[in-house]
């Protein structure tokens, strides 16, 4: 599941528990203001369900202001460092084409990407400056070659279909639950418990996880 | 009970646990969650403070007449705590007393990447510093303990990896809110030289006591780890360079400290000697290292890593181990570049169309801190000068002083509503008494915007969003002397060239508040009839409004605007901009 390093030091500081053996390092990459942050947030909740050791590194501040937006989730039996290195990820979330080019080194050989086809330009493509990169997903399927899947889905179209624009992320985390090893019912309350504020948000929320669960079929 | 917390939520969840009774901080990245959060407890006093001086010296007061107090700030905000910071070390407390620092390295959002290490050895006060969450909580509480036990106000060091990430915590049972008695106590309490000079003889006696104790009893007093394994390799660090250090190097022998000033030299001694090769783990300044070289133990650190920037595990991988780093599944070399994702102002910014005139008029412009130091960046590219909170009047005023004058017909300083209180004021008494002609402009959000909305005291709002008195700007202005105060709405972007043109021409003080609600909270949302639609019959592609680089209006490949209405704001620069009428309100409501 991961590097050398990290299961040297599971197996030394673990002793005595019957955890799942899982560790998986989750990228979340995305615009600010598309709903990372919650991604995570919830990452984390479904780790905890799991009695597993999580971590969930943000960097806030410039959120909020359209820029470039990276949230890393570790989950495992013990984490150190909060932080995803290069060619390290299992699975990274790009909410955006251009995210997902950007972060695509974090990627690691046998990893999956789940890209969502929206695109958000960036200001140096805005004033001319720069071209926003054609075909993202064929270029990254080229230069993956075998040694990793990217896969697109369109989530904005789902999250729309399922009543908000802002549910995008839970398409993603919906699309997520589809491939990786945490059960269905784990990801159905950590939904719940991340909405916990604002339980009338939560069908609408649901709804749009399962549309993204789906089309990963 | 286990729950999954933010470093900053960690912290104020430790001031509830430990009885802390006053919380007074003033917001910075990446410390705001820390108040925030504590203000979600009921019984803690929480406040958003003018600036960071004001949190220590509020802090300072309630310690003193006997609670637990703390106040949290972000690095550059111990710049302006630093005053009361150093004499609190002298004073000591009555209820414990903590200062937080929270660290930018790599500067996600800060205008440098200074080490609050310093402070604490500067102003001889312990330091502690955590490395998760948990060790966020732990600490905090530890830190109490020792500031009553020792007499001293604690600093306790954070850093962006710390504070905003979110790791689990176990939740304790809170304790009682203890009111300690107060005593008048003059030789204690008020710092002159003769009370002074005994207390810092007390100081110096207590940092040698606290460095003692620290490798007496590494677990109770310095919460120090020793965590032995290969000899060959062993590793002196703190804080988050720990986690990288347990990721990086399995098998080095590892000294986690848990204090970082004063060192526990016996401790460090100990663990030297039974290790062949000693570095030195920190990001920043090699403040380690520098004390344990000159203690005349050999190590090594920044010789072998950089004092710049954040550390990562790579980083020390290839820095001392034959471990390869790992290759990912996609050749970054194959890709082409990814154009830049810089932070943009949002759809509705009432910055945009004040940073549109200034643009305009091409005039020079003194900055400040704040989302409108966007304003620097294309596409208005108007800014000359950006240095901390408060500078920008001073420095229009340096402008003024150094040519006679005469830059100011072409100079104005730009600076946000809570930029103002914070520590604008002196610096407008300043102009006004010196005799200025600089053009200050205020830029009234209605909330301190970059940090994530904060109010302030021109909201009318506390931390708890209860009702509060609101300074009126114009009337404080006027009150130190300035005789020209104008208030205009940013959006009509021509109005404000033309005031701003007047008023550069006058021979004195002129303030002007460009007022207008951050379009990110309740009262700065447009109406959703409000927004803007296009008459592409009107319009010539002239790519006027294009050029705004408001994130609602991208050109439509025939040139002519289209407006993305779910992001559109219905502030009405771009209506206000257009020549031919092409722009007009009238989005529909949904």
């Amino acid at each position: 599941m991961t590097n050398n390093t990290d299961i040297q030091i599971s197996s030394s500081e673990k002793a005595g528990n019957d955890l799942p053996l899982l560790n998986l390092n989750i990228v979340l990459a995305g615009v600010g203001g598309q709903g990372t942050l919650v991604a995570g947030k919830l990452l984390g909740f479904a780790a905890m369900k799991l009695g597993l050791d999580v971590k969930v590194s943000e960097v806030h501040g410039m959120s909020q202001r359209g820029g470039s937006v990276i949230t890393y989730v570790r989950i495992g039996s013990k984490v150190y460092s909060p932080i995803i290195e290069a060619g390290t990820a299992d699975y990274c979330l790009a909410f955006e084409e251009l995210e997902g080019l950007r972060w695509s080194g974090l990627l690691k050989k046998g990893g999956t990407m789940i890209i969502n086809s929206q695109k958000i330009r960036p200001l140096p493509v805005l004033m001319g400056k720069a071209e926003y990169p054609a075909d993202i997903r064929e270029t990254l399927e080229f230069a993956a070659a075998d040694n990793a899947r990217i896969v697109e889905i369109d989530a904005l179209a789902l999250a729309l279909s399922a009543g908000s624009a802002k549910a995008v992320n839970m398409v993603m985390l919906g699309a997520l639950s589809y491939i990786s090893e945490i059960p269905l019912a784990i990801w159905e309350e950590a939904v719940m418990e991340v909405f916990s504020q604002k339980e009338k948000l939560i069908p609408l929320n649901l709804q749009a996880f399962h549309f993204g669960r789906d089309v990963m079929r | 009970m286990k729950e999954i917390l933010l470093g900053n939520e960690a912290i104020a969840r430790g001031a509830f646990e430990v009885g802390v009774k006053v919380v007074s901080s003033y917001p910075g990245t990446p410390s705001t969650e820390i108040t925030e959060s504590a203000a979600q407890y009921e019984r803690i006093y929480c406040e958003w403070a003018t600036n960071e001086k004001v949190g220590a010296e509020v802090a300072i007061g309630a310690s003193i007449r006997g609670a637990r107090a703390l106040t949290c700030m972000k690095h550059v905000g111990v710049n302006v705590a630093a005053d009361p910071l150093f004499t609190s070390s002298y004073i000591g407390v009555n209820g414990g007393l903590v200062f937080v620092a929270a660290d930018d390295p790599g500067m996600h959002s800060s205008q440098n990447e200074q080490d609050s290490r310093h402070y604490a050895r500067a102003a001889k006060v312990p330091m502690m510093e955590p490395s998760d969450s948990q060790e966020c909580k732990d600490f905090l509480k530890k830190a109490y303990e020792i500031s009553e036990q020792y007499d001293t106000p604690v600093m306790l060091r954070l850093h962006t990896r710390v504070s905003h990430s979110r790791s689990l915590v176990n939740l304790e049972e809170p304790q009682e809110i203890v009111i300690r008695p107060y005593v008048k106590d003059v030789s204690k309490y008020v710092m002159m030289p003769g009370m002074a000079i005994k207390r810092h003889i007390f100081v110096e006696d207590r940092m040698a006591r606290l460095a003692l104790d620290s490798s007496e009893k590494p677990g109770e007093i310095g919460l120090h780890k020793m965590l032995m394994k290969s000899a060959s390799l062993g590793i002196v660090t703190a804080g988050a360079s720990y986690q990288y250090v347990q990721e990086a190097l399995p098998e080095a022998s590892i000294l986690k400290l848990g204090m970082i000033w004063p060192l526990p030299q016996a401790l460090i001694r100990e663990f030297a000697s039974k290790v062949n090769r000693l570095i030195i783990i920190e990001e920043l300044d090699p403040i380690l290292e520098t004390e344990i070289r000159a203690m005349g133990v050999p190590c090594e650190g920044k010789a072998l890593l950089t004092l710049q920037g954040e550390y990562s595990a790579n980083m020390i991988r290839t820095a001392f181990s034959n471990e390869p780093n790992a290759t990912g599944a996609i050749p970054q070399d194959l890709l082409m570049a990814s154009p830049g994702r810089p932070p943009v102002m949002c759809a509705g910014c009432p910055h945009k169309g004040l940073f549109m005139a200034l643009s305009r008029l091409k005039v020079q412009v003194t900055g400040d801190i704040g989302c409108y130091t966007l304003g620097a960046l294309p596409p208005t590219s108007a800014m000359d000068a950006c240095v901390c909170m408060g500078a920008s009047i001073g420095m229009a005023h340096g402008f003024d002083k150094a040519t006679d004058g005469q830059d100011s017909l072409h100079t104005v300083s730009v600076m946000g509503d809570s930029t103002f209180l914070h520590s604008g004021i002196t610096n407008l008494v300043n102009a006004v008494y010196n005799q200025s002609n600089i053009t200050i402009l205020i830029l009234d959000n209605s909330i301190t915007g970059m940090t994530g909305h904060q109010q302030n005291a021109t909201t009318g709002l506390n931390i708890r969003l209860s009702p509060a008195p609101a300074v009126n700007l114009e009337a404080l202005c006027r009150s130190i002397g300035v005789t020209s105060v104008s208030v205009v709405d940013p959006v009509d972007t021509y109005l404000c060239q033309q005031i701003i043109k007047e008023k550069l021409a006058e021979k004195h003080v002129s303030v002007i508040i460009a007022r207008r609600p951050c379009a990110l909270i309740p009262i700065g949302k447009g109406r959703k009839e409000d927004r803007t639609v296009v008459n592409k019959d009107n319009c010539k592609a002239c790519g006027l409004c294009i050029k705004m680089m408001c994130p609602a209006l991208t050109a439509g490949s025939d040139l002519k605007p289209v407006i993305d209405a779910a992001t559109c704001n219905a502030c009405g620069l771009c209506i206000n901009v257009c020549r031919y009428g092409a722009l007009t309100k009238g989005g529909r409501k949904e």
